[in-house]
């Protein structure tokens, strides 16, 4: 068990290095000539108007927030899933209010249009 | 010695042999670190044929021949494009957020490749049973979206903000029916390790038990990977290329690389949890695991040779108002027919009858209510 996890830990430094080994590389032998042209924003050849980084579509934070409710539902759910064999018809039950609950708050959330996007 | 345990037997006689002169935890050490290398060059070797096979396979649906000048049938096209991208110069934005812009590209293919630690190559070919399994690899899915937004916001660049935003939102979206889809594989299997859940697919692999349960999962895995018709967030022809506009050289080989093997881990993924992984007959595991694979992927290019890209709020409205319904209704069938206690033999007839009678309903509900017009959408 403890070995897994040592294991894991080692890939993920390995994947680290692999990136960080290719761009050190890269950059060891790339050549480096920017110029302020060069170095210039890439939108599709007119120049960048404005701040790029403004407040932008609240739209996607609705979302995010509706996405934070169902992930942590998916994370309660799983271990619900793993020993659902084992448990009796109460974990049925259980499950069956917890689902409605969240399929009221989706519901609740698609009637106030936090849904649509405008 | 049969074919199936070459490998464990291989690692074996390397672990015999290195500790016969080397103390027992340096041996050890240098076991794991010669497996983890085994799968970084692995991956290395799957994205380059698969970024020239899928030139191939789009050129011949598209009616064209795709790459046929580097070495014969352009078979060695991946290397040349590699050393173009090593030798390409690195240009960072006046505007960019500097970190952001450099980390990003390191970030997204940490989990891309930390993913195969727990994938069943084989009967005995895998590198971390993990008891968590599958939460793992949905926990490192939501990583991918994250070096995403660092990546267009860090670009300082309007068209690769819009691609990370729209990348954030689809991922995000998408993760709900998927984790859904995978509670009901874990509920039937009644576990979340890769391996037991792939021993548990007998005699029918769940794509056949649980149909809907693999289709919702099949979608949300294209959208996860950003492919076609979900590409949104590196649409050419809106957004230029969405968040790697701004990127080149390795940097963008970086992003390039963590795509293609999470088109190829999460191909794996469904092969693992609905096509029996590497069960097969006659060939060893891990061919079996690899030719289903290789077939994913292969619908995986044909997808993006045939359907049109979706709008974002036809998007994000298939996601949260039919998969997620969908995926919950799915859910609830799959935990009573565990709970029916039908004799075994009609097991796999009830679940069939649960999953018919959800598809129909769904959909009808779909062709129903589906708006004949969509607002123009803006962004």
């Amino acid at each position: 068990m403890l070995n897994q996890y040592l294991f894991i830990g080692i890939l993920a430094l390995a994947s680290f290095a692999v990136p960080v080994i290719g761009i050190g590389f890269a950059w060891l032998i790339s050549p480096k000539r920017a110029n302020p042209l060069k170095r210039s924003i890439y939108e599709c050849g007119l120049e960048t108007i404005g701040e790029t980084w403004v407040q932008f579509r609240v739209q996607y934070y609705i979302y995010a927030l509706v996405f934070a409710v169902f992930d942590v539902e998916i994370a309660f759910l799983l271990p619900w899933a793993v020993a659902y064999n084992r448990l009796g018809l109460v974990a049925l039950v259980d499950v069956v209010i917890f689902l409605g609950i969240l399929a009221t708050a989706l519901a609740y959330a698609w009637r106030k249009g936090a849904l649509r996007w405008s | 010695m049969d074919l199936e345990s070459i490998f464990p037997r291989l690692q074996e006689i390397i672990a015999q042999w290195l500790s016969s002169f080397l103390p027992g935890w340096l041996a050890e050490l240098l076991v794991i670190l010669m497996v983890v290398l085994a799968i970084v060059l692995m991956m290395v070797v799957v994205v380059m044929v698969l970024t020239l096979l899928e030139r191939k396979i789009l050129g011949r649906l598209q009616d064209r021949i795709g790459p046929n000048r580097v070495g014969p049938y352009g078979v060695i096209q991946p290397v040349a494009d590699t050393l173009k991208l090593l030798f390409k110069e690195d240009i960072v934005p006046e505007k960019a957020d500097k970190l952001l812009h450099l980390l990003a590209p390191i970030i997204i293919v940490v989990p891309a490749l930390m993913v195969w630690a727990v994938m069943p190559f084989g009967k005995k070919l895998v590198a971390a049973d993990l008891n968590i399994a599958v939460l793992y690899v949905i926990a490192l899915g939501s990583v991918t979206s994250i070096a995403i937004l660092m990546a267009g916001w860090g670009s300082g660049n309007k068209y690769s903000l819009l691609g990370g935003f729209r990348a954030v939102a689809q991922l995000f979206s998408y993760e709900v029916p998927m984790g859904l889809a995978v509670l009901s594989v874990v509920m039937a299997a009644g576990s979340m390790s890769l391996q037991s859940i792939v021993k548990a697919q007998s005699p029918l692999p769940f794509a056949f038990v649980q149909p809907i349960a693999f289709l919702i999962y099949f979608i949300c895995g294209v959208a996860e990977v950003n492919r076609s018709p979900f590409d949104l967030p590196e649409a050419e022809s809106e957004i230029i290329a969405g968040y790697h506009i701004e990127y080149t050289g390795v940097k963008f080989a970086m992003f390039f690389l963590a795509e293609y093997i999470n088109t190829f881990a999460v191909s794996a993924m469904v092969v693992t949890l609905f096509l029996g992984g590497w069960k097969g007959p006659i060939l060893p595991s891990y061919v079996w695991f690899f030719i289903k694979v290789a077939i994913v992927v292969y619908v995986f290019f044909w997808l993006r040779a045939s359907f049109p890209r979706l709008r974002i709020d036809q998007l994000l409205n298939f996601a949260w108002k039919f998969l997620v319904p969908l995926g919950m209704v799915n859910l609830l069938v799959t935990g009573i027919v565990v709970k029916l206690n039908v004799p075994v033999w009609l097991t796999v007839p009830a679940y069939w009858a649960g999953n018919f009678v959800i598809g129909v309903i769904a959909l009808y509900l779909l062709t129903r209510f589906t708006p004949k017009k969509t607002p123009v959408s803006l962004r």
